[in-house]
């Protein structure tokens, strides 16, 4: 069966900085994938190249069977139609107000009038559990754990057959982080999305993940099905899920010894 | 060898950011003439550009006007200077300093307004959320801006005009006691169309400079607030440069012949 997303020994640099150094990573049709890794890891990067906003110098990266790279933006456009996306910080245009934000694709490439739009405005934000007394507010005047909420909304609006979340329980306290997560898994599973989320919070991982892969310096290191991770004895994998300082991650700017912890 | 290398590597900057200039103003272009075209922003952009520029145009072009007028009646001959001080103020403002300053004056508010918008949005990751909702960013944010700015502009050289000839002419006859009636009729005598087409075109030129530095900067900008501030003086800076050598290179080709 051909993966959703296949990527194959994909590369990238910055400068002499080599980011992405050969990823190999396959999601299945349906399936929610869940990348985790530390801070510089290079997972952001490796998003933006399957989403084509950044172009890797080496590799392939399909979807559905189809190259992806080297295409321009009008050649990608209708997999782009595809592809939903919740961005770290929500990414909300600022100047719009929600309802134009939720339904925005549909206003913009669709030929939505303003009254289906704003009625697809309304559906969007009752999946996401929220009213449509925000519809006219701006981004500005809500709350972090609101913004992310109308960015879920403004990623599943055009009911897409393959969602990416980018940090999406960053920065938001545990109660709001539970119902992110809870969000996101029924949102995928009501449109029967393939999903891949790029995070480095374990209960996200928890909650959503039917697969896990951990991305360390640019390469794939681990990747097993979800609740293989509390059995696995990979050492990198351990270190990461109980969040400890020892052990064989070099933590961004300084390296620690593995036998004692010290900074060497 | 240092010497070498860091005359290397300005060389190669400078050629890197010309060719991503000269990129950016093709794909702009193309954007400007190739549809979807987002009436609604051009619409808005018209109204931020243009209309809340015109206090700033219109107090710039009357004083200037009334300083021109003092200028050429005490340095030039006063027996006649009711012919002269119309005249010379009437040519100065519609051929160059209505365009010019009025230009400066724009690109000043609206370079900057456009850099720190579009850099703001470049940093937080609302132009990568464009281009994922397969909504191209030079059409929908770049081009409204570049084809608002190069309409408004000319409109705003207009006023510029009208009301920079005005300022001389209150300076005229309030302080040097000229004729109004004359004053009038000398301006309309010795002014010509070409005077003012020249100036109108130059404006529109001004206009695309002004946008597209703006546009420019902020799209390229990165590195947080700090980055976006350094676009936003960046954007003002190239925009006011490129209007000044523009403006010679016209005047040289229009004037020439």
């Amino acid at each position: 069966m051909t993966a959703r997303i296949q990527l194959t020994d994909v590369h990238k640099s910055f400068g002499t900085k080599d980011v992405l150094r050969g990823v190999n990573l396959a999601v299945d049709k349906g399936q929610s994938l869940v990348v985790i890794g530390g801070s510089g890891s290079g997972k952001s990067v490796m998003l933006k190249s399957i989403l084509g906003l950044l172009r890797p110098e080496r590799g392939s990266i399909t979807i559905d069977g189809r190259e992806t790279i080297g295409l321009s933006r009008d050649e990608r456009r209708d997999i782009d139609h595809q592809f939903g996306m919740l961005f770290q910080n929500s990414a909300l245009f600022d100047s719009l107000p929600v309802w134009r934000n939720v339904a925005f694709q549909g206003l913009q490439n669709e030929g939505l009038s303003v009254d289906d739009a704003r009625q697809q405005a309304v559906e969007s934000l009752a999946l996401v559990d929220l009213g449509p007394e925000l519809l006219d507010l701006y981004p500005a005047s809500l709350s972090g754990g609101m913004q992310k909420r109308v960015g879920l909304a403004r990623a599943i609006a055009a009911k897409p057959e393959i969602i990416f979340f980018d940090e999406p329980t960053t920065g938001l306290d545990p109660i709001m982080t539970d119902v992110i997560n809870h969000l996101i898994r029924d949102c995928a599973r009501e449109l029967g999305a393939t999903t891949l989320t790029i995070t480095h919070d374990m209960t996200s991982v928890n909650a959503i993940a039917d697969k896990t892969a951990l991305l360390y310096k640019g390469e794939i290191i681990w990747q097993g099905d979800a609740d293989a991770i509390a059995q696995s004895d990979d050492p990198f994998l351990r270190q990461f899920v109980n969040g400890l300082a020892e052990g064989p991650i070099e933590v961004e700017g300084q390296k620690l010894d593995p036998i004692n912890g010290a900074a060497s | 060898m240092t010497a070498f290398a860091t005359i290397g590597s300005f060389f190669l900057r400078f050629f890197a950011q010309a060719g991503q200039l000269s990129l950016f103003i093709l794909n702009t272009l193309k954007a400007m003439t190739r549809p979807p075209f987002y009436f609604r922003i051009i619409g808005q952009q018209i109204i931020r550009i243009g209309y809340y520029s015109l206090p700033v145009v219109a107090l710039t072009s009357f004083f200037t006007g009334g300083a021109l007028a003092i200028q050429i009646y005490y340095g030039g001959n006063q027996f006649n200077s009711e012919t002269i001080v119309s005249s010379i103020v009437a040519l100065g403002i519609t051929r160059e300093l209505g365009p010019v300053l009025g230009g400066l004056m724009v690109a000043g508010r609206v370079s900057a307004a456009i850099a720190a918008e579009i850099g703001t949005m470049r940093v937080t990751e609302q132009i990568d959320a464009l281009t994922t909702l397969s909504t191209d960013p030079f059409k929908y944010l770049v081009a409204p801006r570049v084809i608002a700015a190069t309409l408004c502009m000319p409109v705003l050289a207009l006023v510029a005009d009208i009301i920079g000839v005005f300022g001389g002419f209150v300076v005229g006859t309030q302080s040097f006691g000229f004729n109004a009636a004359v004053y009038v009729q000398r301006t309309v005598d010795f002014l010509t169309l070409d005077d003012v087409t020249s100036g109108l075109i130059k404006a529109a030129v001004f206009g695309f400079i002004i946008a597209t530095m703006g546009c420019y900067n902020g799209y390229y900008s990165k590195g947080g607030a700090q980055g976006v501030g350094r676009a936003t003086t960046n954007a003002v800076v190239a925009a006011s440069i490129l209007i000044l050598a523009a403006n010679y290179l016209m005047t040289s080709l229009l004037f020439s012949s």
